[in-house]
């Protein structure tokens, strides 16, 4: 893939990670912060779907800009051929680890998997 | 005879024709044919308040120690040869006084990121070889002058759009200065993306979609990170840090 | 022999001073988005303690919601707050924008790139994330 893509893609997740972050936070406004966190509430939470997608496009989105960083980050440190693939095949991997750890969390809760 | 003299006494007293300050000149002396590394050595050398540090350099290889190596040429901003760190900064060494820098001591090294030949003498090498992959000449199916001369006619405002990076010397001031060069010895770096993007912003020129794929990689312009030291340290104005994001805007599409 | 490169290495990347605050605000993003994909794991990884029932939840609690733990959460909102926020400066810079028009130079060639309205909004960065980190200070122990 071009680097131009991934850079609009870095540029894109960014962009609509604010938005949705920033919806995510208010969320815990919304009541007493401590009392936003108590067990029940947050299981409501995700038991509401509109709030529960917001969440996995957060997961994706952030998932996506922060090991894309990581991986300019690591590229910029050294170089050599082996050594950036396997930086950019490890960023996706972690990559789509943590996009898979976190959907599994907010796909069971939100079906009452608890 | 006695006023002349009284008048001769006077002037000496409150104007020093000569200020007599000394400062200490830390040169790093580093040959990497027999060195392990580079060691300071210290020369005690006056100046005055037009003495720039190439002076001081040059009075220390004349007077003190031969064999410093050091690379200058028109000691007027214009050849870019005599860049070096200065007090931790590059810099032109021709191009700073001595009585600016506000310092007893004044450490001089060669420029980072680039290889020591000797001293404070780096090889450009790598410029020069990033530079040309940039293409840096007019790119056009129709340069031949044929004998019904023609003109590439530029406005003045066309001319105004890329003058200003034209008049890049390759001193490796802003290759120096960059934090994306300190750790990654494959980035463009930002003289050679300046350069490309003052061919861009030539109207003479066709070649924009060939230099643009040839920045567009994951050493090239998108390692620029626009912390700016490039400009901050450029001694001619060229200002590298606004070429490369005007180029990278052709990129992202905010300009065509 | 291999020639000595030279390269200034992680020291000179990491070192904020010498160049303006630009170069602050370099550093400054890097060392945030790095410490904010390491709590985004760290969050990702707390959060699912909720799929082993509410004991597990209070006990994460427990873990989270302690004087430490709410310090360590006013962190990261200003790291979040400044990472966005200038993020967004450089956004813009990327594209072109508010880079300053290139024009003949003249001494004593002050960069127009390196113009007051990006000082500002890196100061105004830090100052939002500041702001944010009171506000945040106040809800976490205003309670």
């Amino acid at each position: 893939m071009r680097e131009s893509i991934v850079m609009k893609v870095h540029y894109g997740t960014a962009l609509g990670s604010v938005v949705l972050v920033a919806v995510h936070i208010l969320f815990r406004l919304t009541m007493d912060f401590s009392e936003s966190l108590q067990y029940e509430n947050v299981v409501a939470n995700y038991q509401f779907i509109p709030y529960a997608i917001l969440l996995e496009l957060v997961l994706i989105l952030l998932s996506v800009h922060g090991f894309n960083g990581l991986r300019v980050i690591l590229l910029e440190l050294k170089q050599g051929r082996s050594y950036e693939k396997a930086v950019t095949y490890g960023c996706l991997a972690a990559m789509a680890g943590l996009i898979a750890y976190g959907s599994k969390t907010i796909l069971m809760t939100s079906m009452g998997m608890t | 005879m006695s006023e002349a003299k009284q008048i001769a006494e006077e002037k000496s007293t409150n104007e020093p024709i000569s200020s007599a300050k000394t400062i200490t000149l830390r040169i790093a002396k580093f040959n990497p044919k027999h060195d392990s590394g580079a060691e300071f050595a210290n020369f005690k050398v006056p100046y005055e308040r037009w003495t720039t540090v190439l002076d001081a350099i040059l009075d220390v290889k004349k007077h003190l120690d031969h064999s410093v190596a050091v690379r200058y040429s028109c000691r007027q901003a214009s050849c870019g040869s005599c860049g070096m760190k200065i007090n931790g900064r590059p810099r032109l060494a021709c191009f700073t006084k001595i009585s600016e820098l506000n310092s007893d001591v004044i450490t001089v090294e060669p420029m980072n990121n680039f290889p020591i030949v000797r001293d404070l003498v780096v090889n450009f090498e790598r410029l020069f070889a990033t530079h040309k992959k940039m293409q840096p000449f007019i790119i056009r199916e129709d340069s031949e002058i044929t004998s019904d001369t023609k003109e590439f006619l530029q406005t003045p405002e066309e001319h105004e759009k890329y003058i200003q990076f034209a008049n890049c010397i390759k001193c490796g001031l802003c290759n120096s200065a960059c934090p994306t060069m300190a750790t990654d010895s494959s980035f463009m770096g930002p003289q050679a993306l300046t350069q490309a993007y003052r061919y861009v912003a030539d109207n003479r020129d066709k070649g924009k979609d060939k230099r643009l794929k040839i920045i567009d990689d994951s050493h090239g312009i998108w390692r620029c990170h626009f912390a700016g030291s490039c400009s901050q340290v450029c001694p001619k104005g060229v200002d590298p840090a606004m070429g490369i994001q005007l180029l990278r805007g052709y990129l992202l599409g905010f300009r065509k | 022999m291999k020639q000595n490169e030279n390269n200034e290495g992680i020291k000179g990347m990491a070192n904020p001073g010498r160049y303006g605050i630009e170069r602050v605000a370099y550093w400054l993003m890097r060392i945030t988005g790095l410490g904010l994909l390491a709590y985004f794991i760290g969050h990702v990884y707390e959060t699912s303690s909720i799929l082993n029932g509410k004991e597990a939840w209070n006990s994460m609690l427990e873990l989270t919601q302690t004087t430490e733990g709410h310090i360590f959460l006013t962190l990261v909102i200003g790291m979040c707050v400044f990472h966005t926020a200038n993020g967004i400066r450089v956004m813009l810079g990327h594209g072109g924008i508010g880079v300053g028009k290139p024009a003949r130079p003249d001494y004593p060639y002050v960069p127009a790139s390196q113009n007051t309205m990006h000082k500002l909004c890196i100061y105004a960065s830090i100052g939002l994330a500041a702001l944010a980190m009171m506000y945040g200070l106040s809800v976490l122990f205003g309670e």
